[in-house]
């Protein structure tokens, strides 16, 4: 057959399948009804899945590092695993002996900053940052829009300058190119050093593990912020730091500093591992840790996986709406052997007049293929829906991250059509089973 | 009627029957879990926490202070920075009452551990959280006193946070599981080694974690008479329900006034205590609303298979139903059929459906933090799945019983 032959021939089918549909509108309008319902489902809560599991930082996570070191011993592990942040004396031994390509130390911080341009009413900005190392910057990509970090001269000496972001540029400036300025934070002058571009990596993996509605506001020297005891957080074995005895904390084992390396060959990660296990035996020769070695080295993806940071309610909601697919689907083979085995008799018919197996086979794949088609279009149209009523039933900064975009789309319709096809497989084995002779004896 | 004829007509059909099973058994197992889901946080969420929640309401702050320096200097000034905003709070004509606290009821704890009856922890060990506050705690988040006494002002102390004061009051699980007998009033006990008097038993107060794995102790709490000094302070302020706006922003006025300088990050700051639970359940409803949207589609899809297939079987056999009619089948006798028919299926869906929910429930348990699923949703399920499948094949059915006999007698 030439390809105007084959055209005619497909057209022929979807004529037939329409006629057919239509001969049994109710039951052709629930098959494509429970299609896009399972379809949306399925998509809606992939969406979520999608935009709270994506890489933060694609490009670069699988040289980046966090670091664990057991500061508290066996009595305080929960499956054997240590702190997910460090203790200062370990932060700081790690910061000094700087064996990776790139470190730093990062701390949360929460501050009400007075702006420069008093105004009546409000006139406190509340805001939070962090303190991290000049090491950050790079490490991380992070875009500057005017100036940039501070140096490694700035670390040592404690200087006290600020990264800010735009955002907060704009809140105390009103933007423009604010470096050589100065911020007043806690009694403390920062002069204003780098302005940075939008940069709001969900979820926060440097440090808070979080997903965070805003992007941070600030960025300090960690050197300077401990020698001006600007921090308020921290874990204990005994519960939470009180924000009193600071000399007490630098030398506790509370933990309180989270940690990240930049290593960028797969030796050097072997490496670093056994110079962190070399660190802990020697803290347990010096006898500050009466335990061994029990180190962690994990890259940031496998670091978000070990912390559950994406909520398991949303893989929960994800498996909950594929069922409901799968259930569709079902639905959809037991309708359409029902359907395609009570048109026995004209499949005898078509058998008899000349139709092969694969005739038959063409005509009903076609047919399911026009039911798959209605079902991913009113897929579409529901996922549009749920995923921007997604809001109802989640927090709104994990609702924000869920995205119609033509990749969704696509995949939408390529799943529709694809599980109908895969639904009308049997079904249209056992329409071809028919026997010609058989069934022309019957009416 | 007979049930033998319909069980032949079914095994005409085998794959639609077996699709069907099928479709009903992945129903139940998914909606049986799905309602347990949803069941749970609906009874954690009516739970009451012993709090008397209407005009409550819960201040988080970190207070204007630098840390560090001096440890006892440093904790004078938060507990006079704490003195001046309970004083001034106090003094707000919409404010009954006003209490430092450290925690509430399912916000993230402070700190728990294990009441003893010796100093040498070598007998009964009682999990509790510990609340620390002034005098003022107990009335202020509206506990049912049930025996003993309030704390009084002198018996407060403050500083570091931490088990140990001499005198405590318990909530009642705490003082029956220490004391069978009913006689824990005046009784001693200890925590970490120090001992402590029960000078006050309340009736219920639930503890400051979040429940996940501590259900076990969830209303097991002790009060210490303790001001915490703490960067990071709470206050509990009761005023009159209907002015619980106003009072939210009075507040918020008259502490900047006497500091501006302190700092109410999100997540911390002024809040009812409706909005701290709204938010806290947040999530969970959400997940509880989307199972429920999930199984309400669910459910429709089920039922109109259940539909459309019985009327393409109608359909097919209407012949059959003519001549079965034509040779003396009442209506209700065809009806009856369909009816039979429908509850063979649902039930082997159900059969089925009962040891998918519970496999179903097994694994869900092994890869996450679910519990399992009580046998009453199972049972639930299998007759949310008959009663369905009896309502579905009701159309169809009396159609079937519809069709008059003389159809038998013209050739189709």
């Amino acid at each position: 057959m030439d390809d105007t032959g084959k055209n005619e021939v497909f057209t022929y089918y979807l004529e037939l399948a329409v006629r057919s549909l239509r001969r049994s509108p109710g039951l052709t309008a629930l098959m494509m009804l429970a299609i896009g319902f399972g379809v949306a489902a399925s998509m809606t809560t992939y969406s979520v899945f999608r935009g709270v599991s994506a890489d933060p930082i694609p490009w670069k996570s699988s040289h980046l590092f966090v670091p664990q070191i057991d500061a508290w011993g066996p009595e305080h592990r929960e499956n054997g695993e240590p702190p997910t942040t460090l203790t200062y004396v370990d932060a700081m031994a790690l910061m000094r002996q700087h064996r990776a390509f790139r470190q730093s130390a990062i701390v949360a911080l929460f501050h009400s900053i007075m702006p420069p341009r008093t105004n009546q009413d409000n006139s406190l900005i509340e805001a939070r940052g962090y303190a991290v190392y000049s090491d950050f910057f790079p490490m991380l990509d992070v875009p500057f829009h005017y100036g940039s970090g501070w140096s490694k001269d700035d670390d040592a000496s404690q200087i006290p300058v600020v990264v800010i972001s735009d955002h907060f540029n704009e809140q105390m400036f009103g933007g423009g190119n604010s470096v050589g300025k100065t911020i007043a934070i806690d009694n403390n002058e920062y002069r204003v050093v780098g302005v940075i571009k939008y940069w709001n990596p969900q979820p926060e993996f440097f440090a808070l593990l979080m997903y965070q509605r805003a992007q941070p506001d600030f960025f300090l020297p960690v050197t300077f912020v401990v020698a001006n005891s600007v921090i308020t957080h921290a874990d204990c074995k005994d519960g939470p730091y009180s924000g009193t005895d600071f000399a007490a904390l630098l030398r506790s084992d509370c933990v309180w500093l989270s940690y990240m390396v930049e290593i960028d060959n797969p030796t050097a990660v072997g490496a670093y591992r056994q110079y962190l296990d070399a660190y802990a035996s020697e803290q347990q020769q010096l006898g500050r840790f009466q335990w061994r070695a029990n180190n962690r080295l994990r890259d940031v993806p496998a670091f978000l996986d070990y912390q559950h940071v994406v909520p398991s309610n949303t893989r929960l909601s994800l498996l909950v709406a594929q069922g409901l697919l799968v259930v569709c689907l079902v639905n959809t083979v037991a309708l359409l052997l029902a359907k395609f085995l009570g048109r026995s008799g004209e499949i005898a018919v078509r058998r008899a007049l000349g139709a092969s197996r694969a005739a038959i086979y063409a005509q009903f794949l076609t047919e399911a293929a026009v039911i798959g088609a209605g079902g991913g279009l009113l897929g579409l149209l529901f996922t549009a829906i749920g995923v921007l009523e997604v809001g109802v039933v989640m927090p709104a900064h994990l609702a924000a991250l869920a995205r119609i975009d033509p990749t969704l789309l696509m995949l939408t319709l390529l799943l529709a059509v694809t599980a109908t096809l895969l639904a009308a497989v049997y079904p249209t084995y056992r329409a071809s089973r028919v026997p010609p002779a058989l069934q022309l004896k019957t009416p | 009627m007979n049930v033998y004829p319909v069980l032949v007509a079914l095994r005409r059909h085998k794959a639609p029957v077996i699709l069907t099973v099928l479709q009903i058994a992945l129903t139940l197992a998914i909606v049986a879990n799905a309602f347990s889901v949803i069941g749970h946080t609906i009874e954690r969420m009516s739970r009451p926490t012993g709090l008397e929640e209407q005009g409550l309401i819960w201040i988080m702050q970190k207070l204007p202070a630098q840390s560090g320096g001096d440890d006892a200097a440093a904790i004078e000034r938060l507990d006079a920075l704490q003195r001046t905003d309970l004083e001034t709070l106090r003094k707000l004509p919409d404010v009954q009452d006003v209490a430092a606290s450290t925690s509430i009821p399912q916000l993230g704890g402070f700190d728990a551990g294990d009441i003893s009856l010796d100093a040498d922890r070598k007998g009964k060990l009682v999990r509790a959280a510990y609340y620390y506050g002034d005098e003022h705690l107990r009335a202020t988040f509206g506990l049912h006193l049930i025996a003993g006494r309030d704390f009084v002002a002198t018996e407060i102390q403050h500083g570091h946070a931490g088990p140990g004061s001499p005198v405590v009051i318990v909530s009642k699980p705490v003082a029956d599981q220490l004391f069978p007998g009913g006689n824990a009033l005046g009784q001693k006990v200890y925590q970490d080694g120090k001992p402590a008097t029960i000078v006050g038993i309340v009736e219920r107060l639930q503890i400051p974690m979040s429940e996940g794995r501590n259900s076990s102790w969830v209303l097991n709490s002790v009060i210490e008479p303790l001001r915490a000094d703490v960067l990071w302070a709470g206050y509990v302020a009761r005023v009159r329900p209907s002015r619980t706006a106003e009072a939210i922003q009075a507040i918020h006025k008259a502490l900047f006034a006497v500091n501006p300088m302190r700092h109410m990050p999100d997540g911390a700051g002024i809040h009812s205590l409706s909005e701290v639970r709204a938010r806290y359940f947040g999530h969970e409803r959400g997940i509880a609303l989307l199972m429920s949207v999930i199984c309400v589609i669910l459910l429709s899809v089920t039922a109109a298979g259940i539909v459309g297939l019985t009327s393409l079987w109608v359909g097919q056999r209407t012949r059959q139903i003519g001549v079965r009619r034509a040779i003396g089948a009442r209506k209700i006798d065809i009806l009856r059929y369909f009816q039979i028919e429908n509850l063979l299926i649902a039930g082997g869906g159900a059969v089925v459906g009962s040891l998918f929910a519970v496999g179903l429930s097994e694994w869900l348990m092994s890869h996450y933090e679910m519990m399992r699923l009580p046998p009453f949703y199972v049972a639930l399920g299998v007759v949310a799945m008959l009663v369905l499948g009896q309502a579905a094949v009701l159309v169809p059915a009396r159609r079937a019983s519809n069709v008059p006999p003389f159809v038998a007698a013209r050739s189709g």
